[in-house]
């Protein structure tokens, strides 16, 4: 076919990293392609989306890139931690990156997005780039909170990312605030609130919910649900693993996580229907492929068979790549040199990472308090009251 | 500018020893010129241009000072009635203001400090909430992070601590930890204190389990004047404020100006200049040790008594001068003794000004007990005006 053997037509000289993320032939195409999800949506008090996504062989091409960005990023993570570059808790995300890419294509950098501690990829996918990162990861200054929060205090505020929130289901009900500045503001954006499925069994998941539809909020709670809260299973920590149902008298839909063309449906779907209904639940059927943080060996409380089993069948990136090659938009070795060129990349920004320094140890009292009204004090145990009045 | 503003400061510091009893009111000029000056060009005033004046000093607890400064003559109101006008006036002022809590809005809130809001600004910026504390503070704290500035009411202070965990890390520790990209300006305020046999769970102070909170700011009114200043002030502060106020304070009476001001956050309120002691207090505990200065200045005393208003961080500059000055302290509030305000206050005055004290730092406490329901035992509980004298005289031996 003339269209395939345009698709086949590749540049002899390969590309320069800069220009590699530029248009190249096959993922330049903006045309339709609609793509049915592997499985269909379950929905709890709402009609399903359908399972006819809508996409385009440019964006499925972003797919693959970003999703092994962020495969990338966390398998070096992981490396940068056992060589003790990294300290503390780190929590991985690799398993689960349809679920931070699906979101992003469904919506704008004015949605909200907020999430827990697992939130490397979040920060990536809210436009955060790769030596910001891996320098907060290795507490240097030139990380994106300036080596001061940590694995689990990723944010990004003009890319509208609240972080990053180390106290599991905490950050549900600051998302429910963020939906409700929204509604106040009258902004037609919603928020994704995200938690994980240990995170479901907060009460003030229950609160804020309760809050978000009385108050009719654009509130959307996601559920990634691993189905695991560090070593317990969900079947061991909730009554009923239905997290797409806990919502009760608030609609739910819940998604093949794995899936990246689900993931966008069910968000674009959840999104519309937040800013015209109030609060919906998604819950995301998902996996992680390491322990619950570095700590964790990820393998007393499952099988080594079991992660390889959903690494065979279910992998985000995997199936990305197959419907590539069935659509004819890719060939294996042009993923393979995308991959090449990824690995280079996370490589160059580690090494740029670890030149950053270490914060100023004046850095240890900035930022605890915004300077306002009243004076720049260190507390009341210090030698110096300095008041300069505003 | 910092090292002007210190040096002026210094050269205040320097009037307040040479003249005690003429400081206050050149320290009042002094401030007010200052930041009358900043003020209009200053943050949170942008676009306003007014000038607001901030006094610090109310001369005399039982003479309105600041009132018999204002020029309209002032107007007299209840404590609760002047909280409600600086939420009103900063409603007004500002869109982004919101009032979340538990029966604010259509009930006008239980100590009637929203009295009338809910039909002023609407049901979007006055919210009545579930009784929710926990998700409530939360949704506050992200509200904030977004560009709003609520203000949380605990219906008392003692529900937040279902909130604490939000106050603790999302409120306080936000801004540090996301290396300075948001700012949480939310006022969390409330009733606190040992009331009228209200029972232990509604009888606490939880000024001493927030103390530690890194980027906090806690203040204590205990005045409608200082109220409605401390209240405006924590408004439109950018950094998180957790405002205390007391239930059995809220009926007190008192003139304020007409005009528009502000009292700063982080200074006390010299409220007796004295020569023998300084007696460190706030909130309702100020009137116990101004019941007691009757008594002590008939026996011959000349006590010196402050509210530190400020409880994080507290305004060692001006505690530091009353120290200079007379060389012996008491502290008096109502926190219990392990961990509270007054133990923290002693070990700031130990550290900073040891050279100064010729007597060890005493401190009165409310007991390390549940407040018990029994009048006698509650009244045991708290400090009492004759402990106080008892203490003035044990120092000044």
């Amino acid at each position: 076919m003339a269209a395939a053997a345009l698709l086949r037509r590749i540049p002899a000289a390969r590309a320069p990293a800069t220009a590699f993320m530029a248009a190249r032939p096959i993922s330049d195409s903006t045309a339709a392609l609609t793509i049915k999800t592997s499985v269909p949506f379950t929905s709890h008090l709402v009609d399903p989306p359908s399972r006819d996504v809508t996409t385009t062989p440019a964006e499925l091409v972003t797919f693959f890139r970003d999703m092994s960005l962020m495969r990338r990023m966390e398998i070096a993570a992981d490396s940068l931690y056992k060589a003790k570059l990294i300290r503390g808790f780190c929590h991985l995300y690799d398993g689960q990156e349809a679920v931070a890419v699906g979101m992003e294509a469904a919506i704008t950098r004015s949605d909200s997005i907020i999430t827990a501690y697992r939130d490397h990829c979040t920060y990536l996918a809210r436009g955060g780039d790769l030596v910001s990162a891996f320098s907060e990861l290795m507490g240097r200054e030139a990380g994106c909170s300036r080596g001061k929060g940590g694995s689990m205090h990723f944010y990004k505020k003009d890319a509208n990312f609240y972080g990053g929130h180390g106290i599991v289901g905490a950050q549900v009900p600051l998302g429910c605030g963020l939906a409700f500045a929204q509604k106040y503001k009258k902004e037609d954006t919603a928020t994704f609130a995200l938690y994980g499925d240990g995170a479901a069994n907060q009460g003030q998941l229950f609160e804020a919910l309760n809050i978000s539809a009385l108050w009719k909020l654009p509130a959307i709670l996601v559920c990634e649900n691993n189905h695991y809260g560090m070593g317990t299973a969900e079947w061991r920590a909730a009554k009923s693993p239905d997290y797409y149902k806990r919502g009760d008298y608030v609609p739910g839909l819940k998604v093949d996580g794995m899936d990246v063309l689900a993931v966008k449906q069910a968000c674009k779907f959840a999104k519309d229907h937040a800013v015209a209904n109030g609060p919906i639940v998604l819950e995301m059927d998902t996996y992680r492929y390491h322990g619950h943080s570095m700590s964790d060996p990820g393998s007393t409380y499952r099988t080594r068979d079991e992660i390889s089993g959903v690494r065979q069948e279910r992998d985000p990136i995997e199936r990305v790549r197959k419907l590539l090659f069935t659509h004819d938009l890719a060939t294996a070795a042009e993923l393979k040199d995308m991959e090449k060129e990824i690995r280079k990349q996370v490589d160059d920004a580690i090494a740029k990472a670890k030149e950053s320094s270490m914060p100023d140890t004046s850095e240890l009292f900035t930022n605890v308090y915004k300077k306002g009204f009243g004076v720049e004090s260190f507390g009341p145990d210090r030698k110096e009251l300095r008041a300069s009045l505003p | 500018m910092a090292a002007a503003a210190s040096s002026a400061l210094h050269a205040v510091g320097a009037v307040a020893s040479a003249k005690p009893r003429s400081a206050a009111p050149a320290v009042a000029r002094r401030r007010s010129v200052r930041v009358a000056a900043a003020a209009k060009g200053g943050p949170g005033s942008s676009g306003r241009g007014r000038l607001v004046t901030r006094s610090a000093v109310a001369a005399k607890a039982d003479e309105a000072a600041a009132a018999a400064g204002s020029k309209s003559g002032g107007h007299e109101l209840l404590m609760f009635e002047a909280l409600r006008e600086a939420l009103i006036e900063e409603m007004n002022l500002d869109p982004t203001v919101c009032v979340m809590g538990e029966d604010v809005g259509h009930y006008g809130g239980s100590y009637k400090v929203t009295k009338g809001l809910a039909e002023m600004f609407g049901d979007l910026r006055v919210l009545d909430t579930p009784i929710a504390e926990n998700s409530f503070t939360g949704m506050g704290v992200g509200a904030a992070m977004k560009g709003l500035r609520p203000v949380v009411e605990g219906m008392n202070m003692g529900f937040l601590l279902l909130a604490y965990n939000q106050i603790s890390n999302n409120c306080g520790m936000l801004h540090y930890t996301s290396g300075g990209q948001f700012k949480i300006p939310i006022v969390i305020r409330g009733p606190g204190g040992v009331g009228r046999q209200l029972g232990a769970e509604h009888s606490q102070r939880l000024e001493s389990y927030f103390q530690s909170i890194p980027g906090l700011q806690m203040v204590a009114c205990s005045t409608p004047y200082n109220a409605k200043g401390l209240m405006k002030a924590a408004i439109r502060s950018e950094n998180p404020v957790v405002l205390f106020e007391h239930v059995l304070l809220y009926n007190l009476k008192e003139k304020i100006p007409d005009e528009e001001y502000i009292c700063c956050l982080e200074e006390a309120e010299m409220v007796r200049p004295g020569e023998h002691v300084t007696i460190l207090t706030y909130s309702r505990m100020r009137y116990h040790v101004m019941q007691a200065a009757k008594t002590l200045v008939n026996k011959g005393y000349d006590p010196e008594v402050i509210d530190i208003r400020s409880l994080k961080p507290f305004d060692l500059h001006t505690i530091g001068n009353s120290i200079k000055k007379t060389h012996r302290v008491l502290i008096v509030e109502e926190c219990m003794r392990t961990g509270g305000i007054g133990a923290s206050l002693r070990s700031a005055i130990i550290d900073n000004f040891w050279d100064y004290l010729d007597a060890p730092i005493m401190c009165l406490s409310s007991q390390d007990v549940p407040t018990p329901y029994a009048a006698t035992l509650e009244d045991a509980t708290v400090v009492q005006p004759a402990q106080i004298v008892a203490a003035v005289e044990q120092i000044c031996q």
